[in-house]
């Protein structure tokens, strides 16, 4: 035992050896579980964008240092711990989950370091809960889903069930898609997240309200589960079932593989697809499939934004990252290339962005992918902004 | 609330408890006839779905990768029980339970090595795709509707063996009274091992068979587990019988709870109470269901005759 | 008492020696990263300490134990989301509703044995956590934040200061294990650890072991919710994940891993089963195939776990 504890302060001695790097980033994703499959596609996008910058920015050499949140609130915030105190990251991005992201936040903020979410962005953190160093590179949970709430309203659509996870994200998207779809819901779900994973009672429910379409969220591997079983019943011809971060270049692949050919034409609405026409996007695109054989998902699009957008901060101060003050200044002016094309930062450093249609297609290749359509919410702002009382 | 709907329900509710009966009849068998606490059974049931997964695509049919998964699955039982779990027998149930948890860690890691964290998916052939109408206005996935036939088939296949074979007999016996059993000349250790086997095709059937539906992904078989074991201590532990109607009940009355209970709620709470305790209270169901059968039955509804060397 | 000085006794304090010396050792090697893991760990091994004085004393395999960490750490949190940051509210709040809930629970399971015990402590821990996830005002599956940590009123006694929140977490561990000591070695921990081998036999002696067994369970419940109150301060956050059936069963794994029915064991448990998951995690992320085997090990080569390898025969001492 005596031998265990020695050899063990050994381990932590050497793993704990400084890094050579000028500028340290935290990066906290989902490296194990089968959400896994998420973090594989963030971690691959920021290693990509870091050989883009070929591992600089300005004069400074810069390292991400990731931390596995294992899909679990508690442990998210062990990871984040183990970056700012142990590792002594410069600042934190990353977070899939939002429950994760709010139970990590005040370990970032309390050391006084700059927190930057790479994609959940749950309401608390938009409005009453905003501060002056977190910052949102994504968009916040109700923006999507009111974008589909406005087009389902286009679409015609009087009548709405809804399905999605009972959890701070899922929550939110309900609550989007409420906000602005004028029709009625004539019921509503909300199941046990994550294990839930046969929704046979909910779909039995869906059947016999008969709802004009059904809207879900069902992020990461849950998705394809449901739409899987919601063909299996029948549905998907009948009803029409409209989503929001559930086609992704994730579950595509897994669609095409099972033949589920009803999915080809389904209509979303999102910030980003692969096929938008900049610059930016078009280099990240065509770069990410040829080193790694695959799409990337909106995941990964957010996530190599992030790294561009600390980039533009970091070359503001001149390397100076101490510079809190200048740091943020430029965050806020978030002048960086986007692979959404322009944007800009709200008062409540969420951004102020076009919400696109979206839908599933087949490419040149024949893989299916997503393809951008028409803009249905303009320089959206979340409906939280108001409710943040930082100073501008 | 139409009867339709209701019918449905029922179905569906019949059709998890045939999920969790494949579970438990192992389960009840290993820890009635052993007295071993075997954590890893969850694993079998995630090696079924990959096993069984991976050799529907590579022979590009269901139906032969299933049939295949059997014998597969079998040896792969028979492997952990002598490589692994033989010596645990004389241990500690709590011995027991750690032993069989480093192997739920160790089994969900090397999963993910080998499948990728994506997990694996499974498409249905034609003929099991879509709704099959039942009469009366009721259409059901046909998929379902085989899972609940291939339980039953299970169901009545397991009782014939335990009830009417002398493998059975031998079977009951250790249920009962294992060291009596060993002390009339029964071959314990083979017994013991082929019993283990057959629980472990059953828990890999039932991987295999739930994942067109649900996908094959690491750690799928704890959440399913811990419901086998809330069915097998319903159900009276070593009763395959037992197993069959306490997997029935829970499943029947977990999916009502999931459907009903807000509506039923909305009788006596205003609407958003009860939008926010529907769910929960209907998770708590079969908690509460097996808490109040233990109260009232200690040893559950149907404990093997003679059991009372189990406690 | 020929030989004193045994391994198991020179790792327990080993173990005590280093957990004290954590606040400036770590810092003084830079590391001070590791006062949290090691707070962390005290809270757990205090949870483990309870759990082990009714499963390895009582013989009472508690499944559930978790759901008075959930209880104990709610209390904090749920006064603290009301703007009540008393600790002499909360800490009489988080203690008291543990004794209940325990002493319901125990009245209700003390009358199954074995697996059926178990499974339906199991049950009822997870009535709470659901109720806990229904809790949509506090947070539901989410958990809550908790701003301040619990105010003893006195600035010489302030939570917020980390190293006080380290001593106040290590003094409650010695605490505990000093109770443990005393009840383990008293007339009612001879009756608890008979009961458990035969309570027929110490009935038919006219000894009300209903009454003992109860007792033990609800000491165990607050112990365990003190450690609840202990982690919702130092975490300052709480989720229904604290009472998952997860967590109960780490705990079980942690005691099982230290060695039943000895005293210390749950430390040494809790200390190895959290340093290794920490130390394996920077590794690899693929630790769990090292982890494991590594568990399995200890079942097959070291009977009565790390306190049995050390020589620790099942002591009461």
């Amino acid at each position: 035992m005596r031998k265990r504890i020695l050899g063990a302060a050994a381990i932590v001695a050497c793993i704990s050896t400084p890094a050579s790097a000028d500028i340290k980033i935290g990066f906290v994703t989902t490296l194990t579980t089968p959400a896994a499959v998420i973090g594989r596609d963030m971690r691959d996008a920021v290693e990509l964008a870091l050989e883009h910058i070929d591992h600089r920015m300005g004069q400074e050499t810069v390292e991400v240092i990731y931390g596995d949140d294992e899909f679990n609130a508690q442990k998210g915030k062990q990871a984040t711990e183990r970056l700012v105190l142990r590792d002594n990251v410069d600042l934190v991005t990353g977070y899939i989950w939002s429950n994760v992201l709010l139970a990590s936040a005040p370990v970032v903020l309390n050391a006084d370091k700059l927190l930057i979410s790479a994609n959940a962005g749950p309401s608390p953190m938009a409005g009453r809960r905003c501060h002056q160093n977190f910052f949102n590179i994504s968009w916040q949970n109700d923006q999507t889903p009111m974008a589909l709430g406005e087009l389902l309203n286009q679409e015609g659509v009087q009548t709405l069930y809804v399905v999605a996870p009972n959890y701070v994200a899922g929550q939110n998207m309900v609550a989007g898609v409420e906000r602005s779809f004028t029709g009625e819901v004539v019921g509503k779900d909300m199941t046990v997240w994550p294990s839930q994973r046969d929704w046979s009672a909910e779909l039995s429910k869906i059947k016999a309200a008969g709802p004009e379409a059904v809207f879900m969220f069902y992020p990461g591997p849950a998705g394809p589960a449901f739409v899987k079983q919601y063909q299996q019943a029948g549905l998907i011809e009948t009803v029409p079932l409209f989503s929001v971060y559930t086609f992704d270049s994730i579950s595509l692949p897994l669609f095409q593989d099972a033949g589920i050919d009803s999915v080809l034409g389904s209509k979303m609405t999102q910030f980003w697809a692969p096929d938008m026409d900049n610059d930016q996007n078009r280099k990240f695109v065509a770069d990410f499939r040829d080193k790694y054989g695959r799409y990337p998902s909106f995941y990964a699009a957010q996530s190599y934004d992030s790294i561009f957008f600390i980039k533009s901060a970091v070359e503001a101060v001149n390397g100076n990252i101490q510079d809190l003050g200048g740091m943020r200044a430029a965050l806020r002016k978030a002048e960086f290339p986007s692979v959404r094309g322009t944007f800009r930062m709200g008062t409540n450093h969420f951004p102020i962005q076009n919400f696109y249609e979206r839908r599933v297609v087949q490419d040149a290749e024949g893989n299916w992918t997503t393809s951008v359509g028409p803009v249905v919410l303009e320089n959206h702002q979340d409906p939280y902004a108001g409710e943040c009382a930082m100073e501008g | 609330m139409d009867y339709v709907l209701l019918v449905e329900q029922l179905l569906n509710g019949f059709q998890l408890g045939i999920i969790l009966f494949l579970m438990a009849a192992g389960l009840t068998l290993v820890f009635g006839i052993m007295d071993l606490v075997n954590l890893a059974h969850g694993s079998l049931f995630m090696i079924g779905a990959f096993v069984g997964g991976t050799l529907a695509l590579a022979t590009d049919s269901f139906v032969l990768g299933a049939v295949l998964m059997v014998p597969a699955m079998f040896v792969i039982g028979i492997l952990l029980e002598t490589v692994a779990l033989r010596t645990l027998y004389r241990r500690s149930h709590l011995d027991q339970v750690l032993a069989t948890f480093g192997l739920i860690l160790f089994f969900n890691e090397a999963t993910r090595l080998i499948w990728g964290p994506e997990g694996l998916v499974i498409p249905l052939p034609n003929f099991l795709e879509g709704t099959v109408a039942l009469g009366a206005g009721i259409t059901y996935p046909v998929y379902r509707v085989v899972i609940i036939g291939v339980g039953l088939l299970v169901a009545l296949g397991l009782y014939l063996l335990v009830a009417k074979t002398r493998f059975g007999m031998l079977v009951r016996a250790g249920a009962s009274n294992r060291t009596m059993a060993g002390a009339l000349g029964v071959n314990i250790p083979v017994l013991f091992t082929l019993v283990f086997g057959i629980g472990a095709v059953l828990a890999g059937l039932a991987g295999l068979i739930i994942t067109p539906i649900t996908q094959a992904a690491t750690g799928m078989g704890e959440d399913v587990l811990i419901l086998a074991f809330v069915v097998i201590v319903i159900g009276g532990i070593g009763s395959v019988r037992g197993a069959f109607i306490a997997a029935v009940l829970t499943g029947v009355i977990d999916t009502m709870g999931r459907s009903f209970l807000d509506l039923l709620l909305l009788l006596v709470l205003p609407a958003n109470a009860a939008e926010s305790a529907g769910p929960a209270l209907a998770s708590m169901l079969i908690y509460i269901l097996m808490a109040g059968i233990l109260f009232f039955r200690p040893q559950g509804l149907f404990p093997p005759r003679g059991a009372t060397a189990i406690q | 008492m020929t030989h004193w000085w045994t391994p198991a006794r020179a790792v327990t304090a080993l173990v005590l020696v280093l957990c004290a010396a954590v606040p400036y050792l770590a810092p003084a090697l830079d590391e001070p990263f590791y006062v949290i893991v090691f707070a962390r760990i005290m809270i757990w091994a205090i949870a483990a300490v309870s759990l082990n004085l009714i499963m390895g004393y009582g013989g009472m395999i508690s499944f559930g134990h978790a759901a008075y960490l959930g209880i104990g750490g709610y209390a904090v949190a749920i006064l603290g989301f009301h703007d009540i940051t008393s600790a002499w509210v909360q800490l009489p709040v988080a203690i008291g509703l543990s004794a209940v809930v325990a002493l319901v629970f125990g009245v209700i399971c003390l009358r199954t044995r074995g697996i059926y015990f178990i499974m339906i402590t199991l049950a009822l821990a997870q009535m709470v956590y659901f109720l806990s996830v229904s809790a949509e005002r506090y947070g539901s599956d989410d958990g809550l934040n908790i701003l301040w940590r619990s105010d003893f009123g006195t600035r010489f006694f302030d939570l917020e200061d980390s190293v006080v929140m380290y001593y106040t977490i290590f003094a409650v561990l010695l605490g505990c294990l000093l109770v443990k000591w005393r009840i383990v070695m008293s007339r009612f921990g001879m009756v608890l650890r008979a009961s458990s081998s035969n309570d027929t036999r110490v009935q038919a002696v006219g000894v009300p072991t209903f009454r003992y067994r109860l007792v033990a369970f609800v000491i165990a419940g607050v112990m365990c919710g003190l450690a609840g109150f202990l982690q919702a301060n130092l975490e300052r956050f709480v989720s229904p994940d604290m009472m998952n059936w997860h967590r109960s069963g780490e705990l079980i794994l942690m005691t099982v891993l230290g060695g039943t029915s000895t005293l210390f064991g749950p430390v040494v448990g809790a200390v190895v089963f959290l340093m290794l998951s920490e130390i394996l995690s920077t590794i690899t992320i693929h630790w769990h195939l090292v982890f494991g085997p590594f568990l399995v090990l200890v079942v097959l080569f070291a009977r009565g776990g790390v306190m049995g390898l050390l020589g620790s025969r099942a002591r009461h001492d």
